[in-house]
């Protein structure tokens, strides 16, 4: 296995606050690796510096050898790193399958884009199978269910044929038998993928979670497995030191 | 009656020109928060390029229209590319940028075409008009509807049928999630300024065929247009068209029945009572969308 994404050095400062203070990250080529921490940890900051949205402070980010930091995002997705948001982010006024066609898009060539496609491609139709969202396809994204968009927007994901895909909170806001097909999606996606998963659902991250790195105030606080992280007694006092109680249990 | 009557293709080409104008200015400011004060002087840029054509062949007037929208489009690109790009997210500051191209465009066009107003002659077939129902409706008027109705018709087909338009709705719509779907967004953005800014450079072959060509050919226009982008939501090709053709036949009839100046004054306090009420406009929607 060889190391996909290498983050070293990194530091964001914000307003004289470090949102990331001196993180080191390495992630293999087809691992699935969950992102843990307290509010303010850094975990978003991370997945938006790897993704273009925000420029770090120091430090730099190599994906498959080269250097993220600098480029723009729409260069970062071409190279093959895709991620999906907090909050699920779909175009609601376009149609599913126009919003799966769109992320597909980049790949036409220019003089295509004044042609009208017809049909959809073999990645579209892949996509819409996975997200489950076939007989919905010609509804406009904006009357989908929480659960729905999130899988959209992974499906969106998808049809980019990403090598690394950034999922930030994909159970966020959803049901238990979401979570479950959430769940499934994943392993079905990291079993030919390289996914790095933020994550707050500890029932969850015990279910589908293999590697765990846990972040705190910006930095690595212990990597490992699941009832490795959790038994740290660092770890524990991280999370139980909280008063909104996202404990370890 | 038949006065009055004979007033309705008045208006409704003027609120056809008014919304070719206001197209553009609606698209860039939905899409980039831009102001563009210099749209008028597209107009301009086109009703002169209508001028310079004419007596080249027999049908200038119609080739005066895809060489108006290609000079002012290269216009509106050049702008956006060499200036406006540096100045996104700083609303006032574009404001003040674009009035300032504004005036330079104007200088310029006078140093070039001389300050009096110059004349485009119509071709022989834009003279004239037919009488239906006892409504005159003059074959210049007519043009200018028609001319309109299908650029309307095109821009609607190019954003929801072409995949580069669709990419436009999604920078529109969400300018993070279209970057992130691997769309070169300052491409798009370019790309529609090109577009805006050419609507308005066929306006402005439009408007040689009611009135005379001078360097402040823009500054008349670029308000009203402005009323129409306001009064019909931001960044929306419906709210545009209803604001436009409700706009151009209040000012054909407050015209008729006043004069210019107060039917100016009534249009403002129109708006003003509009706003008042909907302050968002015609069409309040929920996020953003252009169609």
């Amino acid at each position: 296995m060889t190391a996909l994404l290498e983050v070293r050095g990194l530091r964001v400062v914000f307003d004289g606050f470090a949102a990331i203070d001196g993180l080191d990250l390495t992630v293999e080529e087809g691992e699935l690796r969950f992102l843990i921490g307290p509010n303010g940890a850094g975990k978003t900051t991370l997945i938006d510096v790897v993704t273009g949205l925000t420029k770090p402070t120091a430090g730099s980010v190599r994906f498959d050898g080269q250097e993220l930091v600098g480029r723009r995002e729409h260069r970062i997705v071409r190279l093959g790193v895709g991620r999906t948001f907090q909050t699920a982010t779909v175009f609601e006024e376009l149609t599913v399958v126009e919003n799966l066609d769109l992320a597909d898009s980049f790949r036409l060539p220019l003089r295509s884009l004044l042609r009208r496609r017809r049909g959809v491609s073999d990645a579209v139709a892949a996509a819409l199978e996975a997200a489950d969202l076939t007989a919905l396809a010609d509804k406009p994204a904006g009357v989908l269910s929480h659960g729905q968009r999130q899988w959209l927007e992974i499906g969106m994901l998808l049809v980019q044929r990403p090598r690394l895909l950034l999922l930030d909170e994909p159970v966020a806001g959803m049901s238990r038998s979401e979570r479950e097909r959430t769940g499934e999606l994943l392993h079905r996606i990291a079993a030919t993928h390289t996914v790095v998963v933020v994550e707050h659902d500890m029932e969850f991250l015990r279910k589908y979670a293999r590697k765990v790195t846990v972040l705190h105030q910006g930095r690595v606080l212990r990597e490992g497995s699941v009832a490795e992280v959790q038994e740290d007694p660092k770890v524990r006092e991280v999370y139980l030191g909280r008063a909104k109680g996202k404990a370890v249990t | 009656m038949g006065a009055l009557a004979n007033q309705l293709p008045i208006g409704l080409s003027i609120a056809a020109v008014l919304l070719l104008i206001a197209l553009g200015l609606t698209f860039t400011f939905g899409q980039m928060g831009v102001i563009n004060m210099a749209h008028g002087e597209f107009i301009m840029a086109g009703a002169y390029t209508a001028y310079l054509l004419q007596g080249l062949t027999s049908q200038s007037f119609l080739i005066a229209l895809p060489v108006a929208f290609a000079v002012a489009g290269a216009m509106g690109l050049l702008l956006e590319w060499a200036l406006i790009r540096r100045f996104y997210g700083r609303p006032l500051d574009t404001l003040l940028l674009t009035w300032g191209v504004s005036l330079v465009l104007q200088q310029l066009a006078r140093d070039l075409f001389g300050a009096p107003n110059v004349q485009v002659t119509a071709p022989g077939w834009l003279v004239g008009g037919v009488d239906v129902l006892g409504v005159r409706l003059p074959h210049n008027r007519v043009f200018i509807i028609a001319l309109a109705v299908l650029c309307v018709v095109g821009v609607w087909l190019y954003l929801t049928r072409l995949p580069a338009g669709r990419r436009m709705r999604a920078v529109v719509q969400n300018r993070e999630l279209a970057a992130y779907s691997g769309i070169a967004t300052g491409r798009v953005d370019r790309f529609t300024f090109l577009l805006g800014s050419g609507l308005a450079g066929v306006a402005g072959v439009a408007l040689t065929l009611v009135g005379p060509v001078g360097p402040s050919l823009g500054t008349f226009y670029i308000v009203d247009a402005f009323l129409v982008v306001v009064a019909g939501g931001l960044g929306q090709l419906r709210g545009a068209v209803l604001a436009a053709v409700a706009l151009g036949f209040l000012n054909g009839y407050l015209e008729f029945w006043t004069d210019a100046s107060l039917a100016k004054v009534l249009v403002f306090v129109a708006i003003v009572a509009f706003l008042q009420v909907r302050p968002q406009g015609m069409f309040v929607v929920k996020g953003r969308a252009l169609v």
